[in-house]
């Protein structure tokens, strides 16, 4: 069972009370952007075997929607963090790379 | 090869069984082949054979990480089924359906194919509105299906309530020409006639990266070194997202745990598959008497082949209410698989940016049924350079727009 801690309210919430919501950090392009630009915010993802920051719903509990780093081959959880943002903070950042060195985040 | 027949059995037998060979060869990589498969799973097997017997290409390696038939095509519950809403997907999926009525004679290896009937229960209104247009669809491409009454529906399977206070059986898309089979086998027969045409299937050998030059498919890097190659099929399901990392491309696909599970052996209950997909609860009888349970998908990405408990839980708590003489049945294994998810639930088989290097996925959770039919059109595509069975389902149809929407089509996954 995946356990992840709401940033919002703090609950530690299992998977049952949360929806997942896909990659992270996804780069939307404004008018004028070209069809590649849209495909790759529409569709084209990382789906990485590690180390994953993706969006998450804390549905039944506080509604927020926030975001988490996750490794996929070991389920192991780095930390969640705000939504609000453009890359995660630096101590979700340095738990990653304590766990994973090398690792670099996704372009 | 030795070919199976009951008189090499009388054979063996007066002679203790001594005489069998194996079934196939495991030779170690030569330094270049024509085409290379990546992934010997039941798409990648299948993919090789046709390539040798419809277009004469038989100088090709499987290469395969794990053991043969070890992902997908050994996790899921080998139901077979064409009944498909959009034309492209009832293509290729009747295609398959009707060579697994003939690949126990063409690979000469039971697989048995056992077409005993597939019924899609509808229990809302919407399904029922749904399945009666797949129905009509389905006329048209020339797939037998019918929309059967709630009674007809119980003459098929005895043990089912149709009452269920919350999933009222309404009636349902039967399909008596689908069926299940031995999915093991599926993947042994095919590797037999590869390894018998003379193609290498190469386990324990993991691709650890693609080469490359001038945008064109040089070869790959293995755990046994590097091997070189003119063509590269990419048939590996769940680690599409990783091979087309290291290929230097993107695909429409995230990678989700499917979880299935089978009961304690019963006397024969329920002679049909009964798949409903409301529930996300699907459900057949192996010929051992286990009730082999098919649940819905997890929603997040994962690598680790193991599901999470509470969709089991959900999946069986519907199926319980449909088929209330289930209830005291004890389960006896559950496993996952990684199935490769795409934005339409339709699959890709289709070049990509990277010149000789094909792809073959996004078969998400309705794999096993396709293989024959995904075989046949991945070959064609890397032989000939362009398969009418597959020319609707391009990597590129997300940027164009032309999904073939298959989500919608059954409301769930399949």
């Amino acid at each position: 069972m995946l356990l992840l801690t709401c940033p919002y309210c703090g609950v530690e919430a299992d998977e049952t009370e949360l929806s997942p919501g896909g990659e992270a950090h996804l780069k939307r392009f404004g008018p004028g952007a070209s069809d590649e630009d849209f495909e790759a915010y529409l569709f084209l993802r990382d789906n990485p075997k590690g180390v994953h920051l993706e969006r998450w719903r804390h549905a039944n509990g506080c509604g927020k929607w926030f975001l988490a780093a996750r490794c996929t081959s070991t389920l192991e959880v780095f930390g969640t963090y705000p939504a609000q943002t453009t890359r995660p903070p630096e101590d979700v950042l340095e738990a990653i790379r304590a766990k994973r060195p090398g690792w670099e985040m996704p372009a | 090869m030795r070919r199976y027949s009951a008189f090499a059995i009388a054979r063996e037998a007066a002679r203790h069984h001594q005489g069998w060979e194996r079934a196939w060869r495991s030779p170690e990589p030569r330094k270049k082949y024509d085409a290379i498969i990546v992934g010997a799973g039941g798409h990648g097997l299948a993919t090789a054979y046709y390539l040798g017997k419809n277009h004469g290409l038989k100088n090709v390696a499987v290469i395969e990480k794990g053991w043969l038939g070890g992902g997908n095509t050994g996790r899921n519950t080998t139901i077979i089924r064409s009944n498909y809403l959009q034309d492209p997907s009832a293509a290729i999926y009747e295609k398959a359906r009707s060579l697994y009525e003939t690949m126990s004679q063409d690979l000469n290896y039971n697989v048995m194919f056992s077409p005993r009937g597939v019924i899609m229960l509808a229990q809302t209104h919407h399904e029922v509105r749904g399945y009666q247009r797949t129905a009509h669809a389905n006329q048209h491409q020339g797939v037998s299906t019918r929309f059967i009454s709630p009674e007809e529906v119980k003459k098929l399977v005895p043990i089912i309530n149709l009452d269920g206070p919350r999933y009222p059986v309404l009636g349902g898309l039967w399909q008596a020409r689908g069926g299940t089979a031995r999915h093991d086998a599926v993947a042994w027969g095919y590797a037999r006639a590869c390894s018998d045409m003379g193609m290498d299937i190469i386990q324990k050998c993991e691709v650890t990266g693609v080469r490359s030059s001038n945008g064109q498919v040089m070869g790959v890097e293995t755990t046994k070194g590097p091997i070189d190659c003119d063509k590269l099929g990419i048939v590996v399901a769940g680690h599409s997202g990783v091979l087309a990392d290291m290929a230097g491309f993107r695909l429409p696909i995230e990678s989700v745990a499917l979880q299935a599970l089978v009961s304690e052996p019963i006397k024969p209950c329920m002679d049909v598959v009964v798949m409903a997909n409301t529930v996300h609860g699907y459900m057949s009888q192996s010929d051992k008497g286990e009730m082999v349970i098919g649940g819905g998908a997890d929603g997040y990405n994962n690598y680790t082949q193991r599901g999470s408990f509470h969709h089991i839980e959900e999946t069986v708590r519907a199926l319980i209410e449909t088929f209330p003489m289930i209830s005291r049945l004890k389960m006896l294994r559950q496993w996952g698989g990684i199935v490769d998810m795409t934005g339409d639930r339709s699959p890709i088989i289709s070049k990509t940016p990277l010149g000789n290097c094909f792809v073959n996925c996004g078969w998400g959770t309705g794999g096993f049924k396709a293989i024959p039919g995904s075989g046949w059109a991945m070959a064609e595509l890397m032989a000939k350079g362009e398969s009418p069975l597959a020319a609707e389902f391009t990597m590129n149809r997300f940027k164009a727009g032309r999904f073939i929407d298959e989500s919608v089509a059954a409301g769930v996954a399949h």
